[in-house]
């Protein structure tokens, strides 16, 4: 168990030291940061002095190294825009996309296990075959069409008025297919409660919830596909295999074998794929967050990028990096708890 | 029981003083712009996000009205006391955010302050000093007569001058102008504005409060509360307004347009602007361009109403100059002048019949449409044989590649700080010089300094009909000589619910007043 540890920490590390080298080099193609500190009419002269400030005219070598000494530290230095220490920025805009992160997995997770398991046990049901069916639409449809769809239906509203509004059954599906609006379409809400540090959440007022809602729902709608099928095709090969029907012909009843038996050894690649999913969550969210306004880090990282704010993309994917490195490390240990027989510093490859 | 006293203590000042009666301001409204601004500091950085910041939370000395004249603001009345001086007079029992009074050393103050801002020292250059002669009265003195006086005092907002002065507790200065780092004047701040900024989030929201001292109680407003949220996604800031979620949004995409002018809740107003858009011509790297009739071909070869009304949705001016109406350069006589035979004639007669290739750049997230607007003059361009090698890029790398000149025909959009003409020559079309930094996006290179000089006898010339017949003038000259080529002016668009009377605090700048805007 600690040398598994160690051997992470040292990968995340190694992860991190890629990641800035990588960042820092190809920061020159990022543009000029200068651009959005100054006006359009201020002197060459003036624009070169403060370049010097700031050490951008310093060689490459020189500038990471400068860095590199900081950050081992625990200073990635400051961000242009905000004027801040960078992981003061991303902490502080970190708490939003965890919650968009986590609103979106509850949604997830309790829709793809009791919709995967079903399709797995009752593969021939018409209803089986439509949510397969929605599921392969849902997977092909980027987030970002989702979400204005999502926005005009639940949040604007639509009117219909296809229909004969002199008929009964004109008017009836008129009604029937028009939308109210009214969610919210952008932003957290005002009623954030402070927990600690720089964490602002919104899970505890409904106007929080009302604004988690359709962020959450079209993050939830790329991912949600892929766990409905992935549970399914691994549930129907483990309800195939032996144990399953000697469990059958000792007469165990159906709701023990598919829920106890059956779930548990399907759940061990989908936690595997889950892990790596979450960390490409976090980059979905990038899409999401610009779409509804959702003030996180994704939304931050895009707007640094077009601010060319050099530090706060070098430390938001440093963090990024961790991040994925501290969830592998997560679902390898879970791995052990759902199946004991896994053995952790074994599984080198 | 203390709301009672109050409103006894309340109507004892009602009746010890005779108190103008406002307009109780106690509407909230929720604002989405495309950025919220950079920093407090409002002598930081020159740009639109912050002049907006400047006229909700201070006041300037005279302000632009809608038609491009000027109104006493902070100063009640000004007068020319010789052709260097101009004496203003300054409203009293003006009270600062802090409670200070305000006082003719705050402008003083500001004006110090202002002249040591990088973005705008280049301003405040033609002015050498400023006099102070009581508390409400002061001189402001240029060096030589300049015309554009008012025009400039129309960026002096006056400053908390004992607010901004002394050292922090961890004794930083507190007047200090940082461009990177925090300094206290970026996170704090002090002014005679309609609002005070009673909580910010960069990235997130701003709110505002209405200042209750405010010294305007003529002033309509009754807005009492403003939220702002910067909303970056265009189609977001839409879906926000016709949602209900916020009152009032601005800029108004062109694709949106029709969208919001069918909802029967939605408010839309539109402007013609005063950016134009214009490609540059660099005669240093093209040997072609430093003939005026392959200039003029290309002239003649861009369809300038078409771009306006194809690819800008008729949201914007066609240009044929760079001053638009209402500046004192603005050439009636000038007309868009497409015609493609002409074009293929003058390309002829230039000995280019059979054309040649040029690249050209320009960005794709900076002007409306930016990118479309380069695509289609390219391919307007093969119709008189100039074949187009054609990059787009966003902003951020643009510039850097704009300065170097790294394209034959590069595209820019410009406004000018000063609201006039001459500043559109002295950054396009002077001759560049990189020690006066005179025509520094020149990126045509084109040079004539007859025409620079003539501009530059129109910046003392203080008679405006004169001034005005001489920048006409330059126009028509760079018209002839086809020193650039114009687009159009970018029209302006913002949107609000319709209970939001926002068309009388809009104007052609772009800073809504929004201290005078009635909700009902």
């Amino acid at each position: 168990m600690l040398a598994f540890l160690v051997q992470r920490i040292s990968q995340a590390f190694l992860v991190m030291f890629v990641i800035s080298v990588i960042a820092f080099a190809i920061q020159d193609g990022l543009g000029d940061p200068l651009q959005e500190m100054v006006g359009m009419s201020v002197s060459a002269e003036e624009r070169e002095a403060i370049r010097e400030e700031l050490g951008l005219n310093d060689p490459m070598v020189l500038q990471y190294l400068r860095f590199a000494g900081k950050a081992i530290q625990g200073d990635l230095g400051n961000s242009y825009f905000y004027s801040k220490p960078t992981l003061e920025v991303i902490a502080e805009h970190l708490p939003a996309t965890l919650e968009l992160v986590i609103g979106a997995s509850l949604i997830i997770i309790f829709l793809s296990v009791p919709i995967g398991v079903y399709a797995a046990i009752r593969p021939q049901a018409w209803l089986s075959k439509f949510f397969m069916g929605v599921s392969t639409v849902g997977i092909s449809i980027p987030v970002f069409l989702t979400a204005i769809v999502l926005i005009q239906l639940f949040s604007i509203g639509v009117t219909v008025t296809w229909f004969p509004v002199d008929t009964g059954w004109g008017q009836w599906l008129n009604e029937a297919l028009s939308t109210e609006g009214g969610l919210p379409s952008y932003g957290r809400g005002d009623d954030l409660v402070h927990l600690f540090g720089t964490w602002e959440s919104g899970f505890f007022s409904s106007d929080g919830w009302m604004h988690l809602v359709l962020p959450s729902v079209s993050l939830a709608s790329i991912m949600l596909p892929l766990f409905i099928r992935l549970i399914r095709a691994e549930m129907m090969e483990v309800l195939q295999s032996d144990y399953i029907r000697y469990a059958r012909a000792k007469g165990l009843s159906a709701g023990r074998i598919n829920f106890l038996h059956a779930l548990k050894n399907t759940m061990l690649p989908v936690i595997t794929v889950g892990g790596v999913q979450i960390g490409i969550m976090v980059a979905y969210t990038i899409l999401t967050e610009t779409v509804f306004q959702w003030p996180g880090v994704g939304l931050m990282f895009l707007e640094a990028i077009t601010r060319s704010d050099i530090p706060l993309i070098v430390a938001y994917l440093m963090v990024v990096g961790l991040i994925f490195v501290v969830t592998n490390t997560l679902v390898d240990l879970l791995y052990g708890l759902v199946n004991p027989t896994v053995k952790l510093t074994g599984k080198k490859a | 029981m203390k709301k009672l006293l109050a409103a006894f203590i309340g109507s004892m000042a009602l009746a010890a003083a005779p108190v103008a009666v406002s307009a109780e301001a106690t509407k909230e409204l929720k604002v989405a712009y495309d950025s919220d601004p950079v920093t407090l500091d409002i002598h930081e950085q020159l740009s639109g996000g912050i002049l907006q910041l400047s006229h909700m939370t201070f006041d300037p000395l005279i302000r632009w009205t809608k038609d491009l004249g000027f109104e006493p603001r902070l100063a009640e009345s000004w007068e020319r006391v010789d052709e260097n001086t101009m004496r203003f007079t300054l409203r009293k029992g003006v009270k600062f955010h802090s409670g200070n009074e305000f006082t003719a050393e705050d402008v003083k103050f500001t004006f110090d302050r202002l002249k040591e801002s990088q973005d705008f020292e280049a301003i405040f250059k033609p002015f050498s000093g400023i006099n102070v002669i009581d508390d409400y009265t002061f001189e402001l003195v240029t060096s030589e007569p300049y015309p554009l006086l008012l025009n400039t005092a129309t960026y002096i907002f006056p400053l908390d001058s004992e607010f901004y002065s002394g050292k922090t507790e961890d004794g930083k200065d507190k007047g200090a102008i940082l461009k990177h780092g925090n300094s206290f004047a970026s996170e704090n701040l002090s002014g005679t504005g309609p609002y005070t900024v009673s909580e910010r989030r960069q990235g997130v929201r701003v709110e505002f409060e209405r200042f209750d001292d405010y010294w305007d109680t003529e002033s309509p407003g009754n807005v009492g509360k403003i939220v702002l949220t910067p909303i970056k996604e265009d189609n977001t800031r839409v879906s926000a307004l016709l949602s209900g979620g916020v009152d009032f949004i601005a800029p108004v995409p062109p694709n949106d347009l029709d969208r919001i002018k069918r909802d029967k809740n939605a408010n839309l107003v539109t402007m013609s602007g005063t950016r134009i858009i214009i490609f540059h011509m660099n005669q240093e790297r093209v040997e072609a361009f430093k003939n005026p009739k392959v200039r003029q071909a290309i002239a003649y070869a861009i369809n300038q109403e078409g771009i306006a009304e194809k690819i800008m949705k008729g949201f914007a001016t066609p240009a044929s100059q760079l001053s638009p109406a209402g500046y004192q350069g603005h050439n009636e006589n000038l007309k868009p002048r497409f015609d493609v035979a002409k074009a293929q004639q003058l390309m002829k007669e230039a000995g280019y019949e059979d054309g040649f290739t040029i690249t050209m750049m320009s960005p794709n997230n900076r002007y409306v449409n930016d990118d479309k607007i380069a695509q289609a003059a390219a391919a307007m361009l093969a119709r008189i044989n100039i074949k187009v090698d054609l990059k787009t890029l966003p902003k951020a790398q643009y510039w850097p590649e704009y300065d170097n000149r790294a394209a034959d025909m590069m595209l820019i959009g410009w406004h000018a700080d000063t609201e006039d003409s001459a500043n559109f020559y002295e950054f396009l079309t002077f001759c560049p010089d990189a020690d006066t930094g005179s025509g520094q996006y020149n990126a045509g290179n084109y040079c004539n300094p007859e025409i620079d000089a003539l501009v530059q006898k129109a910046n003392v010339e203080t008679d405006l009909d004169k001034r005005s017949a001489m920048l006409q003038e330059v126009e028509q000259r760079l018209y002839d000589d086809a020193a650039f080529v114009p687009l159009h002016w970018q029209d302006l668009a913002w949107a609000s619910k319709k209970n939001v009377n926002i068309e009388p605090v809009l104007n052609v700048m772009n800073f809504p007043y929004l201290g005078d805007l009635v909700v009902e």
